[in-house]
């Protein structure tokens, strides 16, 4: 099944890139991508825009996400929290939140 | 196509009747896509959120009215902070119109019944709201029928200031017009209560006022429960270094009894404790909206749901979100989880509403504690699916406290403040 989701996300994301968040919710991946990335939003916001010294993801390298993530979940980047919240989330799951907000509009 | 069809003569009925608030204009979804109404009871964390959330992801498709008696959102987080001196009841309340450019109809209004049969809620002005899927999202109601010796006259008094407002302010105040050298206590319930840090993060910040101000003077803290629920290593670090001599911990110690006239508390074991202030945070249950609808299902106080679509198990199209529900296992009832409640659920209503299957959801919580005016602890957690047991689960290995290095808690400090901000603008902007 994870296999599959990622193989149909990466087929529908490229006809997607740069298009209207209406757009961006059409196909059941994309919401599922919006839905498991809205876990972020409460401390990175909505769609990845932060405030204040949160630092934003929308708009980032989908690479730098992941790599940052992995370096985050195996003890390589230090940090306060992120490293006990990236244990939370498969590799699968990484990519689909790094896909997601490397999509998304920067609002700074 | 048949969900819209049965939507449309349905608002046309109700508008027919004369039913539907005179703000809320039937007309102006007409023309163009609607899949569905959805009124949701209830502006807070959780509330305010899928009301927000169902308008982003449908890109307007779903109908949504969000009922809340309250002017403005004052938020429970960071409200010990307004105890403590180091802000005040502005800084934690935030206006919500915001939500007007995502094309939230706000009703400033009271839920008086929901009638589950015919899918409308009546408001206290008498209004009438129909609705496809109802999202209830109404907080807490505190138990003082457990508290012998209760009575109205107390609540002048005797606050919990455990719903950020008024009360709080009035808390503040008994504290800076209590004299140094006076006492202060406060108890707090058994879990499963809202908020499992924030008694002790209240502690440290009435401990941190009466440090820098009234030194003399002592807070005894009475937890109800046989050790900290939370953050164990940090509190009880923090109790015993920055507040020693001020603060007094008791544990096993639930209050049941009150002397309203001598300010008195008495533990369950006969213990008497009396007080200049007293900050008394009642055992809690589901509000009584939730109550009065038939959605409390667990020991008369929680609502169970569906964690796939925050559905309550008991009454079709009604989902149940944050502090009300019977917590998932490891989830707190916290501000930051009812966020995450509000967006599965908003997910779960586009796609029931689209007649699509739900997909389950991940939920994330963290919850900052300040310990002063400026430092910070966290727990974090990261909560999945479990499909053979049919619920959240914490995932294993993830999650967790704040280092015991000091030196970070400043950091941590300035991105729970940051946290504020970001989840304050993720529910109302």
């Amino acid at each position: 099944m994870k296999t599959r989701r990622i193989t149909a996300c990466a087929f529908a994301l490229p006809l997607l890139a740069g298009a209207a968040h209406a757009q961006q919710t059409a196909d059941a991946d994309t919401r599922s991508a919006a839905l498991l990335a809205s876990n972020c939003a409460n401390c990175h916001g909505t769609l990845g825009n932060a405030q204040g010294a949160m630092p934003s993801l929308a708009g980032q390298q989908k690479t730098y996400i992941v790599e940052q993530m992995r370096a985050f979940r195996d003890g390589k980047r230090p940090a306060t929290i992120m490293h006990q919240l990236a244990k939370g989330y498969t590799d699968q799951q990484i990519e689909l939140i790094a896909e997601f907000f490397s999509r998304q509009k920067s609002a700074r | 196509m048949n969900t819209r069809r049965i939507t449309r003569r349905d608002a046309l009925k109700a508008f027919s009747a004369g039913a539907v608030v005179s703000s809320l204009s039937a007309c102006a979804t007409m023309g163009q896509k609607n899949i569905g109404r959805v009124v949701v009871v209830g502006a807070g964390y959780g509330g305010a959120t899928a009301a927000k959330y169902l308008r982003l992801w449908s890109d307007g498709a779903v109908d949504v009215t969000l009922v809340e008696p309250s002017e403005a959102f004052i938020s429970c987080p960071m409200s010990n902070l307004v105890l403590g001196g180091s802000k005040v009841l502005a800084d934690v309340t935030v206006g919500y119109s915001g939500l007007d450019k995502h094309g939230v109809k706000r009703v400033r209004d009271t839920v008086s019944a929901i009638d589950v049969d015919k899918k409308q809620v009546r408001l206290a002005s008498g209004g009438m709201l129909p609705y496809d899927r109802l999202v209830v999202a109404p907080g807490i109601e505190f138990m003082y029928d457990r508290l012998q010796g209760w009575s109205s006259a107390g609540e002048a008094t005797v606050l919990h200031a455990w719903k950020a407002g008024p009360q709080t302010v009035a808390l503040r105040k008994q504290l800076t017009d209590m004299k140094d050298g006076g006492v202060a206590v406060m108890s707090f319930p058994l879990a499963p209560y809202r908020c499992p840090p924030g008694p002790y993060e209240r502690a440290c910040q009435i401990a941190w006022y009466l440090k820098q101000s009234k030194p003399k003077s002592k807070l005894i803290v009475l937890d109800a429960n046989p050790d900290y629920v939370s953050k164990k290593p940090l509190f009880s670090r923090v109790f015993g270094e920055d507040y020693k001599g001020i603060v007094e911990y008791r544990v096993n110690a639930p209050v049941n009894e009150i002397d309203l006239k001598t300010g008195t508390l008495v533990t369950e074991i006969g213990d008497r404790v009396r007080a200049d202030v007293i900050n008394l945070i009642p055992p809690q249950r589901a509000a009584n909206i939730a109550r009065d609808a038939g959605l409390i299902t667990a020991n008369n106080r929680w609502c169970d749901v569906n964690w796939t679509s925050m559905e309550s198990i008991k009454v079709p199209n009604v989902h149940v979100l944050g502090d009300a529900t019977l917590s998932a296992p490891g989830m707190p009832k916290s501000g930051h989880m009812a966020n995450q409640h509000g967006k599965a659920a908003a997910a779960a209503i586009i796609e029931l509403l689209n007649g699509r299957a739900v997909v389950p959801p991940m939920m994330a919580n963290t919850c900052y504690s300040f310990v002063d005016d400026r430092n910070a602890v966290h727990v974090d957690s990261v909560h999945r699916w479990v499909p053979e047991k049919k619920t959240l689960e914490p995932v294993a290995g993830a999650g967790g406290i704040s280092s015991q290095d000091r030196a970070s808690w400043a950091l941590e400090g300035a991105y729970a403040q940051s946290w504020a901000t970001t989840i304050w603008a993720d529910m109302l902007s």
